[in-house]
């Protein structure tokens, strides 16, 4: 016996432009497959060609990642006149937070130069007087900052810039800039790190990072005394 | 086939100049045919530090123009006979050559001689990027100040954004007193900010003022430390590995005390 197969896009037109709704039971890759073959199926396209549309995606319960929205975006810019205006989830936000992902950069960064970058970076390399890294993470330079750094630059208050040799000409985290001391002590060996505290931004030693940030610190898995 | 060197900086006044004509001079004295071109048109300077401002008769302009052929505007040393200076033109500016011809000019320039070596103006604008163009590698000269070293950094940048191999420095006028009071960049920081070879460390030195305003580079003049530490510079351009030149009056101090204390 056959399965009636409930059709997982599902498209309504309305005053406003189109609204595409995808099922939010099925995988999304079998959902993108079907949305692929209504939009690019060779006797649809006489349906699709036409004035500019707006189009609505509701996702239904589902979250997407970045990747699957760029998916999702790349299917649709085969219809050059179906312009996505929103995309949504029922009452929760569309993307899924994925879970933070580094990317090892390096090179210098001169005076002069901009390393625009999103998510945590760390950079293997100098960063010189003039020059600049801005990043929506963290920052973590394995070498000399000696520029500007600017993290969290799209709003996160909780990064940290650190570097190996931290002798920044000014710090930026989110909208807080710091100018650093003019004096650096040359004695201070220690790898240090900056951070917002009271909306102000600190400077400290790096073995000091657990205390600030506990739910960071790693803990050893085993036996417990006492 | 000739090689092309740029001799460039940034920052105005740190000596690009007298290190284009002390390296020129220094490569011909040991044998080699150098052709010194200046492109810094509307501020020529190098045609004065070689001493031969009154020879001029057709400039870059001209030859770029087809006013003259270029072995018209070749001046030749007074003293080295493999060693020529194409000047730059004091009546136009900037504008007046384009990247590409400047390309072309050098590509003929190739086949005559087995080093050319530009000087460029200063700034990052259009002069430098005509001088850059046609260059194979490139030496940045700085002073060991702050200004000096933010200016070639952003030079190297620039540098290495056109693909140039890598830019080989030149620290002018370096004092050794002064860094031991803290007060300019030792060569070991300017080195590590830049993160770039090092061609060499050219002492601070009168005679570097006294032989420009004579007209004759201070690689002729034996007593010089500073003229002796631009022939290194050309023997390393030529590939030999030569020891950086000990600041001498120094260790002389030094092995005196030592040896006044009993220990050498």
């Amino acid at each position: 016996m056959a399965k009636v197969v409930k059709p997982s896009v599902l498209i309504k037109g309305t005053k406003d432009g189109l609204l595409f709704f995808l099922d939010d039971s099925l995988p999304f890759s079998i959902v993108l497959n079907e949305l692929k073959h209504k939009l690019l199926h060779e006797n649809a396209s006489h349906i699709w060609n036409g004035p500019d549309m707006r189009v609505q995606i509701k996702l239904g319960k589902r979250q997407i990642t970045r990747s699957e929205e760029q998916d999702l975006r790349e299917v649709f810019s085969a219809r050059k006149n179906l312009h996505i205006h929103t995309l949504e989830s029922d009452g929760i936000p569309y993307l899924l937070d994925s879970p933070r992902k580094m990317e090892m950069l390096t090179g210098t960064v001169r005076s002069g130069q901009v390393l625009s970058h999103q998510g945590d970076l760390l950079l293997l390399g100098d960063v010189n007087p003039g020059g600049c890294v801005q990043s929506t993470g963290n920052i973590f330079i394995l070498g000399a900052l000696r520029g500007l750094a600017h993290a969290g630059s799209d709003g996160d208050e909780s990064v940290i810039i650190a570097a190996s040799i931290f002798r920044p000409t000014q710090l930026r985290i989110h909208n807080i800039i710091s100018r650093p001391p003019d004096e650096w002590k040359e004695s201070e060996n220690h790898m240090r790190f900056a951070y917002i505290v009271k909306e102000q931004i600190a400077v400290d030693k790096m073995n000091h990072l657990s205390h600030i940030r506990p739910e960071m610190e790693w803990k050893e898995i085993g036996r417990k005394f006492g | 086939m000739g090689e092309s060197i740029v001799v460039t900086s940034g920052k105005g006044g740190v000596g690009k100049s007298t290190t284009s004509a002390n390296i020129g001079t220094a490569l011909a004295l040991i044998g080699k045919k150098v052709c010194l071109i200046d492109t810094d048109i509307g501020l020529r300077n190098l045609d004065v530090l070689m001493g031969l401002e009154n020879r001029i008769v057709y400039d870059i302009v001209d030859v770029i123009e087809e006013t003259c052929r270029v072995d018209q505007a070749l001046i030749r040393d007074k003293r080295c006979e493999e060693l020529y200076l194409l000047p730059a033109a004091q009546t136009k500016d900037k504008s007046a050559i384009t990247s590409n011809q400047l390309r072309r000019l050098i590509a003929d320039l190739r086949d005559q001689f087995d080093y050319i070596l530009i000087d460029c103006p200063a700034g990052i604008e259009s002069g430098f990027q005509h001088a850059i163009a046609g260059a194979d590698k490139a030496v940045v000269v700085t002073t060991p100040e702050h200004t000096a070293v933010r200016d070639a950094d952003r030079v190297i940048g620039l540098l290495e954004k056109e693909r140039i191999a890598t830019p080989k420095l030149v620290i002018n006028r370096f004092r050794k007193q002064l860094v031991k009071d803290g007060g300019i960049l030792d060569v070991e920081e300017v080195v590590s900010i830049l993160s770039v070879d090092l061609l060499g460390v050219i002492p601070d030195d009168e005679h570097v003022i006294r032989s420009g305003n004579a007209g004759e580079p201070v690689v002729w003049n034996s007593a010089s430390l500073a003229g002796k530490a631009y022939r290194n510079v050309a023997r390393r351009i030529m590939g030999e590995m030569v020891p950086l030149l000990v600041q001498e009056k120094e260790q002389n101090m030094l092995v005196k005390m030592k040896k006044w204390l009993g220990f050498a």
